[in-house]
């Protein structure tokens, strides 16, 4: 049978495209965290790689459609299963024991599309300038758009810190079931390393937690200013 | 001892069902759980009343039919039995036990605790033959089998298809019982000639059956009574994918069929 047809239909095929794209999606999350942390260095250092992004639009734009088209293929095979396993059963239990299902791996859902949420307002905020229009107006000396001051502005706001802190906390609990999943899903999994995935797993969830809620931190605390 | 019982009674499938109380009284803590219910039975038929229906057949733990959810587990607290090894000592006295059918669209409710899992059974037919030869008795070391593999694939192979994966899955997935019954046969040489196939065609008929996909919450592997690991599902996948991406030239005698 056609194989675009198995991926695209088939549960197996389903959870193959959302690991696929998962991957993909952890990737950036990693790259954008390593670029972020350069706020520690100074403005000198982001804004130069601040710039060199956006001045170079054969990297720009390829890695703004790939993680479209990612964000758009996990969304869709999530919410088609998610409807899908709704269906499976359609009388409950009374009683019902959580037999070894950990709270992350039963909130998938929820946990992604608040995080989806905060994407679209962390790219209304920092990327589209839609939020606050005058920070468009930001240049640092060397005439560059000023990323490092639109950071700290935009992180003064303890609501937007917040929101930021709670978003980061939600993507280090997906990503502390999703990676380990992914591996599953992808059928590189097996008993050799099953429990090194695991907590691989968890670690680089908090690691990455750690990372990027220091900026917001950091800038509230006047380390960063 | 004595416990007082919960059970969902439903006449047919189509009738509305609700959960009716019941005591069990000098029950002997080393009865199993369904002899106790046998003993609630006997009771209620003497009473000239309806006895619950619940499946069972070999009652040591090997034929996969009994099945019931006790106070929200398949197959009740213990692990790694099932309802037919599930000892009255495992409750204390005067507890509310609360028992419930597998639900699952794809196991339609019968009656009362009763459920069909035909669906499981079409899963396995989907998987088609083996081939073996059928002349003359092979010769024992024609097929060399390394001990682990045949391990691994007894492992698999020691799935008694009851259901209990589909009964504590969240999405109601059957993907534990599938990886266990593609693994048991895609691990040893003699299933190798279908492997692709085999496992094409039973996730095929997985998903038309109605289950759910795999969250990866290995509530499945904790409730089986012959504790089938998730790697088996990991295995599936990778058999799964390696059957969809490796598809070479196919022989012109497959074109004109």
């Amino acid at each position: 049978m056609n194989i675009l047809l198995r991926l695209f239909t088939s549960s197996l095929g389903k959870k193959f495209l959302m690991a696929l794209t998962g991957a993909g999606l952890f990737l950036f999350v990693i790259g954008h965290l390593v670029g972020n942390l350069q706020v520690f260095l100074g403005p000198e250092s982001i804004n130069r790689y601040g710039h060199f992004l956006q001045t170079t639009p054969e990297i720009l734009w390829p890695s703004r459609i790939g993680l479209l088209a990612f964000v758009i293929i996990h969304i869709w095979t999530s919410i088609s299963l998610t409807l899908e396993n709704r269906t499976a059963r359609v009388t409950g239990y009374e009683v019902k024991e959580l037999v070894a299902a950990s709270t992350a791996s039963r909130t998938m859902i929820w946990s992604g599309l608040i995080i989806f949420a905060f994407v679209c307002f962390h790219l209304a905020h920092y990327t589209l300038l839609v939020v606050h229009p005058e920070f468009r107006d930001l240049q640092d000396a060397h005439g560059r758009h000023d990323i490092y001051q639109m950071l700290v502005l935009g992180f003064s706001s303890y609501w937007v810190s917040g929101f930021y802190v709670l978003s980061i906390g939600l993507l280090c609990i997906h990503l502390s079931h999703g990676t380990s999943a992914m591996f599953q899903s992808l059928g590189l999994k097996n008993a050799e390393y099953a429990c090194a995935i695991d907590r691989f797993a968890k670690v680089v969830a908090v690691l990455i937690f750690l990372g990027y809620i220091s900026i917001p931190i950091a800038v509230l605390a006047g380390v960063v200013k | 001892m004595n416990v007082k019982l919960r059970v969902w009674r439903q006449k047919g499938p189509q009738t509305a069902g609700q959960f009716v109380g019941y005591e069990a009284k000098n029950i002997n803590p080393n009865m199993s759980f369904l002899e106790m219910l046998d003993v609630v039975n006997e009771d209620l038929t003497k009473r000239g009343q309806e006895p619950i229906a619940f499946d069972h057949d070999c009652r040591e733990g090997i034929c996969g039919m009994c099945s019931c959810v006790i106070n929200g587990e398949p197959h009740g607290p213990e692990y790694k039995v099932a309802t037919c090894q599930t000892y009255m000592r495992s409750f204390h006295d005067g507890e509310t036990i609360t028992v419930e059918p597998f639900r699952a669209k794809a196991f339609p409710l019968i009656k009362d605790l009763v459920v069909d899992r035909t669906a499981f059974d079409r899963v396995i037919q989907a998987g088609g033959f083996v081939s073996v030869s059928s002349g003359s008795a092979p010769d024992g070391n024609a097929i060399l089998v390394p001990k682990p593999d045949a391990d691994l694939a007894m492992d698999a192979a020691a799935c008694i298809g009851c259901g209990a994966c589909v009964a504590a899955c969240k999405n109601a997935s059957a993907m534990l019982f599938v990886a266990a019954k593609v693994s048991h046969l895609n691990l040893l040489p003699q299933g190798k000639p279908e492997k692709d196939r085999r496992v094409l065609a039973m996730v095929t008929q997985m998903d038309e059956e109605g289950f759910g996909a795999c969250t990866v919450t290995g509530s499945c592997e904790a409730v089986c009574p012959k504790g089938i690991s998730l790697n088996f599902i990991a295995k599936m996948n990778r058999d799964y994918f390696g059957a969809l991406f490796k598809a070479g030239p196919k022989p012109a005698a497959a074109a004109e069929a």
